[in-house]
């Protein structure tokens, strides 16, 4: 099976004060290995919420969810943060980075948690930011770097040590345009290279262009799916 | 591996103390200034029970007595130690005694022409005395006893007061021998003995052993053998080595040998209540101490919730980030420990030489004839083991932050405002 990620009637209703908001309503998807697949839809229809149930950080109230072959249902917090851990990328909108390491030790972090040895951690930090394009910014901390590179940063990270996904929340939401459409570039050449998988999610129609798979999201339900 | 990880998460630890400069500045200040004082305090308390005990023993008690079973509590005549020679013989073996001397007291009755009084009359053997006691250099009027000396007696300066008496003024004694038998004589006021300590200055009278052994029919006996130590610490050795040697030399039965714990309680428990009292009042000053701790770890924590979030997002387990954050708190807590332990000492060591002035000290200190001036003593123990509870307390109040980690949800720590 080169299905990556399966997600089967997947249901989630937050309750807000004595409403109940169903942000995810009966959502089955299946994501194939190599994808560059686009979550698209209005704020609120649930594109967070989906990822991160994808991503294990958030538990749906109904539905199962598999992983790289593994159920959600069946694992332990500890074991869900192990794979997170070793197979799973994360890119968030913001506040992706650790503010006091810079930006090689932030990428170093990740391979710490996962106990690769020192000299690995540090050839391996040093090659994937020449790859998304920070040659000679390695010991710039998050604070010296702009958005733009900030989030490159934390794509770098997410892809380092060839996780099967990588999940982006709206990763250009804080950025220009232009230096999004950089950002897509970026993600879209790690694609092809490195065979990741992205998925990740917007609002934004130039961003959804870039998009392998467009799944648009409207109310918690898929209501289009097309690939190009 | 394990160093090699360690490095990083040390690196970030100082960092994120160094995020908020000031308030890092303000908790290593709190916890260096409480090891300092606690390093001084207890320097300072140990110090002066040392020179407080040094005083009591040598003024009267020294630091063991080897009396006849009994004679501590009852005080009576009959209660002897025999040959005390033989018993001199013994302690002349044994190492770390600095000096040893004789005495034996009787209860008389003594009278000036103007008044009597009832007073504990003491024989002492002059020369002997003088290595043991400091009463020689106490006398502020006339002469201390010599070896030959018969009939002469020194007074301390409250008595001679209330006696009415001086130098070359004659007193009687009236008292009962060991024998049953009238113990009687006259003798002569050769010194006046003044010691600062209104109990000791009130209350003795010393005339020569052998004068004393004649007088009260004692043949060669004593009430007490008064042992000297070269320093405090030996003295539970010692006390056991002269044990040895008096069952060894057959004398063990009738005769004990008590230290000076046994011989002044009224020492032991002041030292104890005043230790009791100071810790109180350091735990008092850790407590808050290690508050206005809890609060800066607790803010520092709440602050980075999100960063946090993050941090468990992308597959940090909860007790690899307690671990991260106790590294911190105690990176944070070790420089202050340390700075105040450095910071203690030299302050410490500088009154250590020069002394501090306790011309206005407390009633116990003067009932045990604490000298005008104090000095600290720096050692291991009172340099290490203040700053040691700030660090075990300091622990306990990093940890109680740390473990609400494991709390924390991802997804709502990352949406925390
Ligand atoms: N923690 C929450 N508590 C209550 N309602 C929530 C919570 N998170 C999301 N929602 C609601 O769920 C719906 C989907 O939200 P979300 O997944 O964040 O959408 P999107 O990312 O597309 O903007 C929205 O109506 C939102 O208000
Ligand atoms: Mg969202």
């Amino acid at each position: 099976m080169n299905n990556i990620v399966e997600l089967e009637k997947i249901k989630k209703t937050y309750l807000q004060g004595k409403v109940d908001i169903p942000a995810i309503n009966n959502v089955s998807l299946s994501i194939k290995k190599g994808g560059f697949v686009a979550i698209a839809g209005p704020s609120g229809s649930g594109k967070t919420t989906l990822l991160n149930i994808i991503g294990g950080l958030d538990q749906p109230d109904s539905g199962t969810v598999r992983v790289d072959g593994e159920k959600f249902e069946t694992l332990t917090p500890s074991r869900l943060a192990e794979l997170r851990l070793f197979k799973i990328g994360f890119v968030f909108q913001a506040y992706n980075l650790i503010p006091v390491l810079s930006a090689a030790e932030n990428v170093e972090f990740v391979m710490l948690l996962q106990g690769i040895p020192k000299k690995e951690r540090l050839r391996k930090a040093h090659a994937i930011l020449d790859d998304v394009g920070l040659s000679g910014k390695y010991n710039r901390r998050p604070a010296e770097l702009s958005g733009g590179q900030q989030q490159r940063v934390a794509v770098a990270r997410a892809i380092v040590s060839n996780p099967s996904i990588v999940l982006a929340d709206e990763p250009t939401a804080n950025l220009d345009s232009k230096t999004g459409q950089g950002l897509l570039e970026l993600m879209k050449t790690m694609n092809k290279e490195k065979k990741v998988t992205f998925v990740f999610s917007t609002h934004d129609k130039m961003v959804m262009d870039y998009a392998g798979r467009l799944v648009r999201l409207r109310d918690g339900s898929i209501f289009d799916d097309q690939s190009k | 591996m394990m160093s090699v990880n360690v490095k990083l998460d040390v690196k970030m630890a100082w960092r994120n103390i160094w995020r908020n400069t000031r308030r890092s500045v303000l908790t290593i200040s709190a916890i260096c200034f409480a090891c300092m004082i606690l390093v001084f305090m207890l320097s300072f308390q140990l110090g002066s029970y040392e020179t407080m005990i040094n005083a009591s023993v040598n003024m009267s008690t020294g630091h063991l007595q080897v009396q006849s079973a009994g004679y501590h509590k009852k005080k009576s005549m009959r209660l002897v130690v025999s040959q005390p020679g033989e018993i001199g013989g013994i302690l002349e073996k044994i190492p770390g005694i600095a000096a040893y001397t004789f005495r034996a007291n009787a209860f008389s009755l003594v009278s000036s022409n103007k008044r009597s009084r009832g007073v504990l009359v003491t024989g002492i053997d002059p020369e002997r005395e003088a290595c043991v006691s400091t009463i020689k250099t106490m006398i502020s009027h006339g002469r201390y006893l010599e070896q030959s000396d018969t009939n002469q007696v020194i007074v301390g300066n409250l008595l001679a007061k209330s006696l009415r008496v001086k130098p070359g003024d004659e007193l009687t004694i009236l008292g009962q021998g060991r024998d049953g038998s009238i113990a009687a004589t006259a003798v002569i006021v050769k010194g006046i003995l003044s010691s600062g300590i209104d109990a000791f200055d009130r209350s003795t009278m010393q005339i020569p052993l052998q004068y004393f052994q004649a007088v009260y029919s004692m043949g060669d006996a004593v009430h007490e053998v008064v042992i000297t130590a070269k320093s405090l610490k030996k003295v539970s050795k010692i006390k056991k080595d002269i044990q040895k040697g008096i069952d060894a030399a057959g004398r063990g039965n009738g005769l004990v040998v008590l230290d000076w714990m046994e011989l002044i309680p009224g020492l032991l428990q002041g030292i104890e209540m005043d230790l009791v009292s100071g810790m109180i009042m350091y735990l008092v000053l850790i407590i808050v101490v290690a508050f206005s701790i809890l609060n800066t770890f607790l803010m520092s924590i709440f602050e980075r919730t999100r960063e946090f979030g993050m941090l468990m997002a992308i597959g940090t387990t909860p007790g690899r980030l307690i671990k991260l954050v106790l590294i911190e708190s105690m990176s944070l807590t070790l420089v202050g420990i340390v700075l105040g332990i450095v910071c203690g000492s030299l302050i410490t060591l500088f009154f250590q030489s020069h002394g501090i002035d306790m011309s206005g000290s407390s009633e116990f200190m003067k009932q045990y004839g604490i000298p005008a001036r104090l000095y600290p003593r720096l050692s291991l123990v009172s340099a290490l083991v203040g700053p040691a509870a700030v660090f075990v307390i300091t622990f306990l109040a990093a940890l109680f932050p740390a473990v609400g980690i494991r709390k924390l949800k991802p997804v709502e720590a990352m949406t925390h405002i």
